[in-house]
């Protein structure tokens, strides 16, 4: 919510917003983050770094499988987190 | 360094650590570095596992049989589950925000 104005105030300028700031945007703020071997995570985005290392909070982890004869994906396990950091190196995309 | 301060104000408390080889290894974090490598003390493995097929992996690993303590190097880390009674969410949020501002500001 206040993310904007606890920002540097020459960043009215869309030019001067590096990637990074997405995510700024983003803090405290329901987020869907895809990761390496089929992983996806739903939390609430708590802290991030340069290096997408991210915590986030309340957050549900799926596992995928895609079934190569139909080409779909299968939920393979659903897990829970109050919190939980993950590496960046991880990371694929975050999404809101 | 956000991170390495937080894991620095979690040594001596319980966590679960996830390795990129599907590992889990519960223990007490006893000093952590820059790197994000972390010391664990008096861990466990949880019993079981799924893994990729479907199929139940019994993870008390012969390898890590009366081990006490170990050193995990950060990079096999996939995820640190954590107490969210030992987070401060809105300390954690400005840090955030304040080493972004920080970064910026040094690449100018």
């Amino acid at each position: 919510m206040s993310s904007l104005t606890l920002s540097n105030s020459s960043n009215n300028n869309v030019n001067d917003l590096v990637p990074l700031d997405l995510l700024r945007l983003n803090l405290d703020t329901k987020v869907i983050v895809k990761l390496r071997d089929c992983r996806e995570l739903r939390g609430v985005l708590q802290a991030f770094d340069s290096h997408s290392n991210l915590v986030l909070s309340d957050c549900i982890e799926t596992v995928y499988k895609l079934n190569e004869n139909t080409d779909e994906l299968e939920v393979l396990e659903k897990n829970e987190s109050e919190m939980i950091f993950v590496r960046g190196d991880n990371v694929l995309v975050l999404t809101t | 360094m956000l991170f390495f301060s937080l894991f620095k104000t979690l040594v001596d408390q319980e966590v679960t650590i996830e390795l990129k080889n599907n590992l889990k290894l519960t223990g007490t974090i006893k000093s952590v570095d820059q790197f994000l490598n972390i010391k664990l003390d008096n861990i466990s493995t949880p019993e079981s596992h799924i893994d990729e097929d479907g199929d139940v992996v019994y993870l008390n690993n012969p390898h890590f049989a009366g081990l006490k303590n170990l050193f995990i190097r950060g990079s096999n880390i996939r995820y640190v589950h954590l107490k969210k009674s030992l987070v401060d969410c809105n300390l954690l949020q400005d840090a955030a925000r304040r080493e972004l501002s920080i970064e910026k500001r040094e690449e100018k």
